[in-house]
């Protein structure tokens, strides 16, 4: 039975804003064990960014508790347990490629040589060697992206969190990206918290699908997704595939009282 | 396609010619032969400059045309102060208008792709302050403007020469002195005061105010109070230019400081960076224009500032105290020595930080390439 790495405990989140209180999260139980791929989806406002960041210690919750790795969020992101991966690229334009990958480690005070070899390997992972000296504005989107998760995979943390990392992508790279992350899950054997809201992707992706619905954003089903561990795109035309796919689809429509 | 391309520039100059010719001679030393020769140097690179010629034959045709046709002119004007006549500025008119031209086939007019970029961003300045230059002196001796009221460039160009080591005594105790020292003092400690600000809140809350309420003070109040505390010397005048820079830098850095977006600050944090890590590798950063802006700004404000202050007492050098004594005795040649001067120093100054700035903020959006 592999470990429960991050277990969140009735967590609520309530942000005081001009307009009044939003509750972004209610009551979420989370249990998340080693080289899990656990997929959040819900509509737009139900709180998967929220619930990311609460985990990442980048949002502190007003109820409940959450440890990663045994620790608190605030030892863990100290402890740089997790690479956190923005909906944008948030590469900084005034450094190469090869020295924004650099830039946690420069950040934890790692030697040169070490830099370098990390470097070398998570550019290779990602595949963007021969990208090293461009500027970031230099590439496409995609490629962007790609170097975002070499700098977190260079940190070399236990685990991903990623937020929608795709989003802005087309379908064509989004495709081949998720080809690429589901290798790299293979390869590295991470746990991966992922936030979309593409089912597709979700299913394609994920051992483990948690449906979530908004106001206040809760934890509407968790749905068991195992398609094997060797799967290509083609998958997705498999009847296994769709019926996951129909299952997350309702979840989602019952979690959405379309009552407005 | 025809050989034919006329253009506007060359038309009105073919017009302008031809009406040179109702009012000959020009000037009272020039006789009748040589505005034909204007004339026909004018009509020539007008009439090659409508023909379908390669870049390089029409830049060279239009550049020969208008300097020569001008240098005519400027030498038709010895002894002959205020007696050009309306042909003569037909004539000047006529070359200037070549000289737009040549400008414009520079421009990469009809030419993109060939040459253009590097080059003409230095020259096209440069034409365009070279026949400032030569307007000026026309007009001023072909219509006879008196001295005090605006000299030609030559009588500028001849004091410059004739008073150098004055000029470098002023250059050294204004530009050398109190400009530089208080351009780099104020800067710095605009820069200082702006991080320590932006690490304690409280801090900055009580400085802006202020901030705003001393560069609301005019500097003609201040400079003479600042003679009072520091002395006639240049100290005093370095000290205005201080107090003038401090403001621009320490607003303009603050700004900066909150130029990085909410998900870089994020970014930063997840890898558990401190305050200083933060400021050191993304906050200042991306903070470099802004501070480059305050720079920029302020080498103009120290230029003016120190210049200004030496009009509230001085010792007997700088260009304040220069220029403010020898309009008192009507030496204006002195007068736009000086001011050139100032106008020289304040270009380079400003030209120098802009590159600087390339170099440093070549990943922003305006420069990148
Ligand atoms: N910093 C914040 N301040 C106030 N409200 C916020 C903040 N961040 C998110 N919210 C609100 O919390 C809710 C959940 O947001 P979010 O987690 O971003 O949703 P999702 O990622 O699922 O689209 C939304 O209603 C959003 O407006
Ligand atoms: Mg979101």
């Amino acid at each position: 039975m592999p470990e429960t790495v991050i277990s969140a405990q009735n967590l609520d989140l309530t942000f005081e804003t001009n307009d009044g209180p939003v509750h972004a999260l209610k009551d979420i139980t989370l249990d998340i064990a080693e080289g899990e791929f656990v997929s959040l989806i819900g509509p737009s406002g139900c709180g998967k960014t929220t619930l990311l960041r609460v985990i990442a210690d980048l949002e502190t919750p007003t109820g409940g508790t959450v440890s990663v790795n045994g620790m608190t969020p605030d030892e863990a992101r100290l402890a740089r347990a997790y690479g956190y991966v923005f909906q944008q690229s948030a590469l900084l334009p005034w450094r190469t490629i090869e020295e924004n990958v650099a830039l946690p480690l420069e950040v934890m005070g790692l030697d040169k040589a070490t830099r370098n070899q990390r470097i070398v390997s998570n550019l290779e992972l990602v595949n963007l060697t021969g990208f090293e000296k461009k500027f970031p504005w230099q590439l496409s989107g995609g490629m962007q992206q790609r170097a975002s998760i070499a700098r977190a995979l260079a940190v070399e943390p236990a685990m991903l969190l990623m937020d929608e990392p795709f989003g802005a992508l087309d379908e064509i790279v989004r495709d081949h990206l998720n080809e690429q992350l589901l290798k790299l899950w293979a390869k590295t054997k991470k746990t991966v918290v992922f936030v979309t809201h593409s089912i597709p992707e979700a299913v394609f992706l994920s051992t483990k699908i948690v449906v979530m619905s908004p106001r206040p954003g809760r934890i509407h089903e968790i749905i068991d997704c195992n398609l094997g561990t060797d799967r290509a795109l083609d998958i997705r035309e498999t009847p296994e595939f769709l019926r996951i796919a129909h299952q997350v689809r309702e979840g989602l429509k019952a979690g959405h009282s379309y009552d407005e | 396609m025809s050989v034919f391309r006329p253009n506007w520039q060359a038309l009105m100059s073919l017009l302008a010619t031809l009406y040179s010719l109702t009012a000959v001679p020009f000037t009272d030393s020039m006789g009748s032969g040589t505005p034909l020769i204007v004339v026909a140097i004018l009509l020539a690179g007008a009439l090659a400059s409508m023909l379908r010629l390669s870049f390089a034959l029409e830049a060279a045709v239009l550049t020969l045309a208008s300097f020569g046709a001008a240098a005519v002119l400027i030498g038709g004007l010895a002894d002959a102060f205020g007696t050009a006549s309306r042909g003569y500025f037909a004539a000047l008119g006529a070359a200037w208008l070549l000289g737009w031209r040549l400008v414009t086939v520079l421009s990469g007019d009809g030419s993109r792709g060939s040459d253009g970029g590097g080059g003409t961003a230095i020259i096209v300045p440069a034409l365009f302050g070279l026949w400032v230059v030569i307007l000026w002196e026309c007009i001023v001796r072909g219509a006879g403007v008196p001295f005090v009221l605006l000299p030609p460039p030559s009588a500028i160009g001849l004091k410059i020469t004739n008073s150098t080591s004055i000029l470098a005594a002023d250059f050294k105790q204004t530009v050398l002195k109190a400009v530089l020292f208080g351009y780099v003092v104020g800067s710095l400690t605009g820069f200082l005061v702006a991080i320590l600000a932006d690490r304690f809140r409280f801090f900055a809350n009580g400085l802006l105010p202020i901030g705003n309420m001393v560069s609301a003070l005019p500097m003609i109040g201040i400079a003479p109070v600042m003679v009072i505390w520091f002395g006639f010397d240049w100290q005093s005048k370095a000290a205005v230019v201080i107090v003038m820079t401090f403001f621009p830098m320490l607003v303009n850095t603050l700004a900066g400081l909150a130029a990085s977006s909410d998900m870089e600050r994020d970014l930063m944090r997840t890898y558990g960076a401190t305050h200083w890590q933060v400021l050191l590798k993304l906050r200042l950063q991306a903070a470099m224009p802004f501070i480059f802006n305050a720079l920029k700004i302020n080498s103009t404000l120290a230029l003016i500032g120190a210049i200004v202050a030496e009009f509230f007492g001085t010792p007997i050098v700088g260009m304040g105290f220069r220029i403010s004594t020898e309009v008192g005795r009507m030496n204006l040649d002195m007068v736009w020595a000086e001011i050139a001067m100032a106008a020289i120093v304040g270009s380079l100054f400003y030209g120098a930080l802009a590159l600087l700035e390339r170099s440093v903020t070549f990943w922003h959006p305006s420069y990148r390439r």
